[in-house]
């Protein structure tokens, strides 16, 4: 598909033959995951991440489906569908433990698979779009996760669908009118469980048309690599099969092992206990707290405290809804020609301290709403946006970066004394950045 | 233009957060706030092993049995197991007969309708009940007990921080207020003091108090201490029946995943290495073993040295 040596696939059975002629369905497979799609040799660990978040969807979603034959949603039965799911239905407890942290593990790897895309400028031209398409794939992961959770209808989802629709009720005028309009109701109740596990259920596949898109725009260009030089010749590159097929199958072995530890022997460990309890509207928790992966989130949101022309409520919302919206202009902010963090160090010590940011405000976010870790929340917050909309932008055009190997097959094959060879730095630019 | 109006929007940004953290730190100044005296005095549950814990625990269903048994003499007079059936103890080691006398002299009746007048009453419960309340509603249950509703026990191990030590924590941590608690957070009537619990006061009158309120029938001394245990394996296994599946599907599982991995990773390095390692050796680039496999590499590769 990207590039000319690319391996044609001739279908060595006749049958093979006969369908490829008709439905070139086989064609596809080996142009987009088999032999015939080049991808550059030098590919590390990080890059094992993309597959793990298809294997994550499509556990999800076999999962899900089968949960959907045992859950009834519906105010009156839906906690007690899912006891049933957890008691009596065989094997149920697998499938929703299952289900629950496999929901977590999708974020774990999805997380991972964009900040991999940050630090080695996987972003950049010519793959904004696939960039921008993954934010889409995170946007709809996220409203699809925040359904999920409502729909075993405790305390916590109850409450949690309460506060998150709020969010829009922050908006001046139309906001409560939006509000009822989500809910179906002036409080989260049967239509808002209703239209939540519909959509739930709609959402994933919509993720996995998007996913589509995401590596039909990666396959143009082809996959980038840790050192960020763009592929030369056939001596650059390894069919997909079988050497990252290979890569992939022990990363899920990995990914598995993780997933089978948690489902089986720590299932609640990264839940809520008040979840347990059936939603009581008319019983507030003590602390609303959403499921980890939105804590980094919800610390933004609720680090603005102090009305300044506009109501604190809505700077926040602004702000929690600004933090993912503004990645979708990365790839104009950072306009560093070089795309490899591993040659900018620089860019590497901000990265770094973005990271841990995250890490901050992710604990800030699963803490009750009180000081210090409000205050904290604020100072990491000034120092997100900061980063992406004043730093980077700074940063990438004034930093010196280190020398870029002259290939990625210089690289990787022991061509040590010629990659440390300086060669004319500073301004080198790689070729197809343009 | 993206980066001048990404400035301008990082900026604002910045500046109101800043804002928010200026006006909060003049508040964490001027008017510190007040030390949680609820946190203060709130304690962490209490050690509690149980034979189910850990990756290989199983239920002792010696100490199920006895659970079930101050459940069924003690808790069930104000508490229901409304997702717990009958048929279910036969999980502890009962016989169906065994099950079907329980059921049968089980001291609270079932609510049920009349088959020939169709009016409601209330009939002996069979294995395929639940486990049912005293109270025939919230209503009734909050009048008898002070306004106070007593919850399902079934999923209360899963349901607060701590699991089976919270219970048996609560149980056991009925005391006398200390002197230092401060007049607001003194048991008012009709609640007592007990630091395991969310708000310090607790509606529910001590319920195990003395040596002996049970009698066991395996010869189990029923200390106080011993009784709070054994209900607290009980509401374990209620929260979660299927443990002994899940720690045995788990560890079959982890098995197969690590041997299965380990064979992925050695397919990984069998078609990444092709016949003749290429791992260089430490010496460095002008070691000439190195010089011969990057010659070898850059051959294959069709790169010219």
């Amino acid at each position: 598909m990207s590039f000319p040596w690319a391996e044609e696939y001739t279908p060595k059975h006749p049958l093979m033959r006969w369908l490829d002629q008709r439905l070139p369905l086989p064609r596809l497979a080996y142009g987009a995951v088999g032999g015939g799609y080049p991808v550059p040799r030098n590919l590390n660990y990080w890059w094992n991440f993309g597959v793990l978040a298809g294997l994550a969807l499509t556990i999800q979603i076999v999962t899900g489906i089968i949960l959907a034959m045992h859950y009834a949603p519906s105010g009156d039965h839906a906690f007690q569908s899912v006891e049933h799911i957890m008691r009596d239905v065989n094997q149920g407890w697998f499938l929703r433990y299952a289900h629950a942290n496999g929901a977590s593990l999708f974020f774990i790897v999805t997380y991972i698979h964009i900040f991999r895309g940050m630090y080695y400028g996987s972003f950049k031209a010519p793959r904004e779009l696939v960039w921008m398409l993954g934010l889409v794939i995170l946007l709809l992961m996220m409203a699809t996760a925040f359904m999920g959770y409502v729909l075993p209808w405790g305390q916590m989802s109850f409450w949690g669908a309460k506060v998150i629709t709020g969010l829009f009720g922050a908006i001046p005028i139309v906001g409560e009118p939006i509000q009822r309009w989500l809910l179906g109701g002036y409080a989260p109740d049967e239509a808002t469980l209703n239209r939540f596990f519909s959509l739930h259920y709609l959402l994933p596949f919509v993720i996995a048309g998007v996913v589509i898109l995401h590596i039909w725009a990666l396959h143009i260009p082809g996959s980038s690599n840790p050192t960020g030089v763009d592929v030369q010749g056939p001596q650059d590159t390894l069919p997909f099969h079988p050497y990252y097929t290979a890569k992939d199958g022990f990363g899920a072995g990995l990914f598995l092992i993780v997933f089978a530890w948690l489902t089986f022997f720590a299932p609640n460990y990264l839940g809520h206990a008040d979840n347990y309890i059936p939603a009581n509207p008319l019983s507030t928790p003590a602390h609303i707290v959403p499921e980890w992966y939105f804590w980094p989130f919800y610390a933004i949101l609720r680090a603005f405290t102090a009305d300044f022309i506009l109501p604190a409520k809505l700077w926040g919302v602004l702000a929690m809804f600004g933090s993912i919206l503004l990645l979708f202009f990365l790839p104009w902010l950072d306009k560093s020609p070089v795309r490899s963090g591993s040659y900018r160090p620089t860019f590497k010590i901000f990265f770094l301290i973005l990271l841990i940011d995250l890490l901050v405000l992710g604990f800030c976010g699963g803490r009750p709403a009180e000081e210090p870790y409000v205050m904290i929340s604020q100072v990491a917050t000034m120092y997100y946006f900061a980063h992406f909309l004043i730093i980077l932008p700074i940063l990438s055009s004034i930093e010196r970066t280190l020398p870029l190997p002259r290939s990625i097959s210089e690289s990787v094959l022991h061509g040590e004394e010629r990659e440390a060879r300086p060669a004319d730095l500073g301004g080198i630019r790689p070729a197809a950045a343009e | 233009m993206v980066r001048i109006l990404g400035f301008l929007a990082g900026l604002v940004m910045v500046f109101v957060a800043a804002w928010s953290f200026g006006w909060g730190a003049w508040t964490y100044i001027t008017q510190p706030p007040e030390p949680n005296m609820v946190k203060r005095f709130h304690e962490e549950p209490r050690d509690l092993r149980l034979a189910s814990d850990g990756p290989f625990g199983k239920y002792d269903r010696q100490q199920l049995q006895r659970g079930l048994q101050v459940y069924s003499e003690v808790c069930s007079s104000c508490h229901s197991l409304n997702y717990v059936a009958f048929r279910n103890i036969a999980e502890l080691g009962y016989s169906e007969a065994e099950i079907k006398a329980f059921a049968g002299n089980y001291k609270i009746q079932v609510p049920d309708v009349d088959p020939k007048t169709g009016e409601a009453n209330t009939r002996k419960p069979i294995p395929a009940d639940h486990f049912p309340s005293p109270f025939p509603n919230e209503v009734a249950a909050r009048q008898a007990n002070n306004n106070a509703l007593p919850p399902d026990l079934s999923l209360i191990a899963k349901a607060r921080e701590g699991g089976g030590a919270y219970v048996y924590s609560l149980l056991t941590g009925y005391r006398d207020p200390p002197a230092n608690l401060p007049a607001d957070l003194r048991p008012g009537p009709n609640l007592h003091y007990n630091p395991w619990f969310a708000n310090l006061n607790i509606a529910m009158p001590p319920p195990l108090k003395t040596e002996g309120q049970v009698e066991y029938a395996d010869g189990t001394r029923p200390t106080v201490d011993q009784m709070a245990q054994d209900v607290a394996a009980f509401l374990t296994w209620t929260a979660e029946p299927r443990l002994e599946n899940r720690h045995r599907a788990g560890l079959a599982s982890l098995i197969y995943l690590i041997l299965a991995t380990f064979l992925a990773y050695l397919a990984y390095q069998n078609i990444w290495h092709g016949g003749a390692s290429r791992r260089v050796r430490e010496t460095g680039p002008l070691d000439p073993e190195n010089m011969a496999k990057r010659q070898a590499a850059s051959d294959e590769a069709g790169i010219a040295g």
